[in-house]
């Protein structure tokens, strides 16, 4: 049988219909075209696509049940390395990870592993009737901080070695940058709410409202007993430009804009939490973040135009983001950067409510010049171009710097000149029994990294608490 | 779920709650402040710390009701519960090594202003307290601030209690007269603070503000509470949710943080107005 070129295509909801919703924008692969998908995998024997996950799934071997139909033992062999593979099977960035070292790949395209777990996570959450059983405690109690991918993945490690751990959140709502970041067109949060659920199964408990470093300080949890601490807080305060108007109203950070209408469901008439809709946005960056905040805006009804310094061939964000935002009908306009916000005033009357509101924004053209220390060639602004865009709302989407509030209360935790917590190759951190790991420690990355180090820090941990009973 | 132990009305607007929160009770201290969510569907608002009770276990807030989230807030019971409720968030009013201070407080802005002057007074500090109303039927609190001041001098705006005039009138006048401060602290409406700093500024004397803006999570994510402070001639960006909520007066651009304070202006209008009608219905 030859070799089906293309991957099987992920059907999706019709561009000009979800631009108006939050419902998610790809349905899944349906069960014939998962295991027809599947038969296209070599199963190669040197597995190349195992070398490319961070958190090294056994790949071949999960696509060699979906080839026979055995989607829950497909299921098993993933939640051998994976706490969370509905969440991967989503937002990984499958086409530099697993899929870009597929064999397959050399000549077609690789297989779509990333579909194929998500694939077998939703057949699991949908028809699997086992009951996580809850493992034979050993004694030993384990801290978590955070309930974002890598605090998530690092209890639900520990928990299934038999360890009593408590994750500590400082929102109203676990799952961390899964729920107060990413949409819910990208990722819908009852699957995040399921994966938090199965924690709980396994004896997690979850306390949410604790923010450590205020509530309680890690050398306070090591007095309630707990024997080890992981932190995985995440990345921290937005940064901005520093130009002229980012404090005008209409001004976001992503941050902001994001947390208000995914945690706070801002985008849902019946909640209390406001959030500027409609008009005209521009959202300031070219990540995935942007792509999440552009998108966002759209739904929410505003013509929405990306404003990004480089060209398309250096834009950070996955592919698949970009096109699905192009196909909504978000308008990019590359090599520009903002070089001030414009705002309203009324020198007649001070008290005019219009004052002090975005009007627009003033960019300069960018051209590129030589590549910088990591390769990516620098943009240089093309004197005399700039030129204004009118808009209501901007959004700037530039990353973050990491919250400082642990490192302020925890005495001989060391961090870099970025203030990220600095580990060693088992996440720990220059204080005994404290680890770390995810955008804590590495500024702001991706959810699979972040459960590597989750999963990295659990081996560790246990190694150290059971080093001790030996 | 959190449950409201005590509730009492300070006047027909601001309303006192005691809130079981034994963690944040246990840490608690004056110039911090916590986050509530009244219910699933409700926005999170910070409100200042306005003591708390380390024993039972319990932490007061005192609010003002001003729009959909403090009606809804108000309209629970004594005995009911609130969604969530998270702190203490925010840094801690400095109180080293002060021997005499002034106290400025504006409306409910005393509510948070009376704990800062309570630890002044635990440890021994002179406490001078000028505290300011609408008029007499909005005072709040008089009773504890004599309790724990030197001194206070009562004004209302419109003469109906204590003096007449607002509160930057009897400040000026001690300065004046050659009183001296180890520093002034003022919490109140962003306007009343504007004029404090203005008018401390020729005297030399340190002020420090408590700042109110408009907060999501509080706890250095979302960037919404950002600040422009003046530093040298240099503008810095700072966050009050982890850098304050109190900053050095002098620095302060007042002006961008009363304006980025009614950016919600209407939306939170309407708000108010739908839940009052709800209510009337129910």
């Amino acid at each position: 049988m030859a070799i089906n070129p293309k991957k099987h295509e992920m059907p999706s909801q019709d561009p000009k219909v979800r631009a108006h919703n939050f419902n998610e924008v790809t349905l899944g692969y349906a069960m014939q075209v998962a295991v027809e998908e599947a038969q296209r995998c070599l199963n190669c024997k040197n597995s190349p696509c195992v070398s490319g996950c961070p958190v090294n799934i056994s790949i071949p071997e999960f696509i060699a049940r979906i080839k026979e139909s055995d989607f829950e033992g497909a299921y098993q062999v993933i939640s051998r390395s994976s706490s969370l593979p509905a969440v991967c099977g989503r937002v990984c960035p499958q086409e530099s990870q697993c899929e870009s070292k597929c064999t397959l790949g050399v000549k077609f395209e690789p297989v779509g592993i990333g579909r194929l777990e998500r694939f077998v996570a939703d057949w699991h959450n949908a028809n699997s009737k086992e009951q996580p059983v809850m493992p034979k405690q050993n004694g030993h109690k384990v801290a978590v901080v955070g309930s974002g991918p890598s605090g998530l993945t690092c209890a639900g490690d520990l928990a299934k070695k038999g360890y009593k751990v408590s994750v500590f959140e400082a929102l109203h709502t676990a799952g961390g940058v899964l729920v107060y970041g990413i949409p819910e067109f990208r990722l819908p949060k009852a699957i995040v709410a399921k994966e938090v659920e199965g924690l709980k199964a396994l004896g997690v408990d979850i306390e949410t409202n604790v923010v450590i470093g205020k509530t309680l300080t890690i050398d306070e949890l090591f007095e309630q007993g707990y024997e080890a601490v992981f932190v995985g807080s995440g990345a921290g305060l937005p940064k901005f430009m520093g130009i002229e108007g980012e404090a005008l109203k209409g001004v976001y950070s992503a941050n902001e804009f994001l947390t208000r209408s995914n945690l706070m469901k801002a985008y849902r008439d019946v909640v209390d939490t406001p959030i500027m809709k409609g008009g005209k946005v521009v959202v300031v960056g070219g990540g995935n973040v942007a792509m999440d905040a552009a998108r966002t805006a759209l739904r929410l009804g505003a013509e929405v135009t990306i404003v990004y310094r480089r060209s398309m061939a250096e834009l950070p964000a996955r592919r698949e983001e970009v096109e699905h935002a192009e196909e909504e009908g978000i308008v990019f306009r590359l090599l520009n950067n903002p070089t001030k916000i414009l705002g309203y005033n009324n020198p007649e009357n001070p008290r005019d409510p219009k004052n002090g509101f975005v009007t627009g924004i003033e960019c300069i053209r960018m051209e590129l010049g030589e590549p910088d220390a990591k390769g990516r060639r620098r943009p240089i602004e093309v004197p005399g171009s700039e030129f204004t865009l009118e808009c209501d709302t901007v959004i700037m989407a530039l990353g973050t710097s990491p919250n400082p509030l642990i490192k302020d209360t925890t005495k001989g935790l060391e961090v870099n000149d970025h203030g990220g917590i600095i580990v060693n190759e088992d996440a720990l951190t220059s204080r005994q029994g404290v680890y770390a790991g995810g955008d804590a420690v590495t500024g702001a990355a991706t959810v699979i990294l972040a459960m590597g180090a989750g999963k990295n820090a659990a081996r560790a941990i246990d190694e150290y608490l059971m080093g001790e009973e030996r | 779920m959190y449950k409201i132990v005590r509730k009492r009305e300070l006047n027909p607007t601001v309303t006192q709650m005691e809130i079981e929160a034994p963690m944040v009770a246990r840490k608690a201290l004056p110039g911090q402040f916590i986050i509530l969510r009244v219910s699933e569907e409700g926005e999170r608002i910070p409100l200042t710390v306005a003591g708390c009770n380390k024993e039972e276990g319990t932490v007061k807030i005192i609010f003002q009701i001003v729009g959909s989230t403090t009606e809804q807030l108000n309209h629970k019971k004594e005995g009911e519960y609130i969604q969530d409720f998270v702190g203490p968030l925010g840094r801690a009013t400095e109180t080293e090594g002060r021997k005499r201070v002034c106290i400025v407080g504006g409306g409910v802005g005393n509510a948070i202003a009376l704990p800062v002057a309570e630890e002044f007074h635990r440890l021994g500090a002179n406490v001078t307290s000028i505290i300011g109303f609408r008029d007499k039927n909005l005072v709040i609190l008089e009773d504890e601030f004599r309790a724990c001041s030197d001194r206070v001098i009562m004004m209302t705006d419109d003469g109906s209690y204590g003096r007449h005039g607002n509160v930057t009138v009897p400040l000026k006048e001690l300065l004046e007269a050659g009183e001296t401060f180890d520093e002034v602290i003022t919490i109140g409406p962003g306007i009343m603070m504007k004029f404090v700093v203005a008018t401390v500024k020729p005297f030399n004397i340190p002020v420090t503000v408590s700042m109110n803006p408009i907060m999501i999570d509080g706890t250095g994510m979302c960037g919404g509470c950002r600040l422009t402070l003046n530093q040298n001639g240099k503008k810095v960006t700072k966050f009050a949710c982890v850098d304050g909520p109190d900053f050095n007066g002098y620095e302060v651009d007042f002006d961008e943080a009363m304006s980025r304070g009614r950016m919600y202006f209407d939306f939170e209008r309407h708000a108010h107005e739908a839940t009052c009608n709800l209510y009337k219905k129910a």
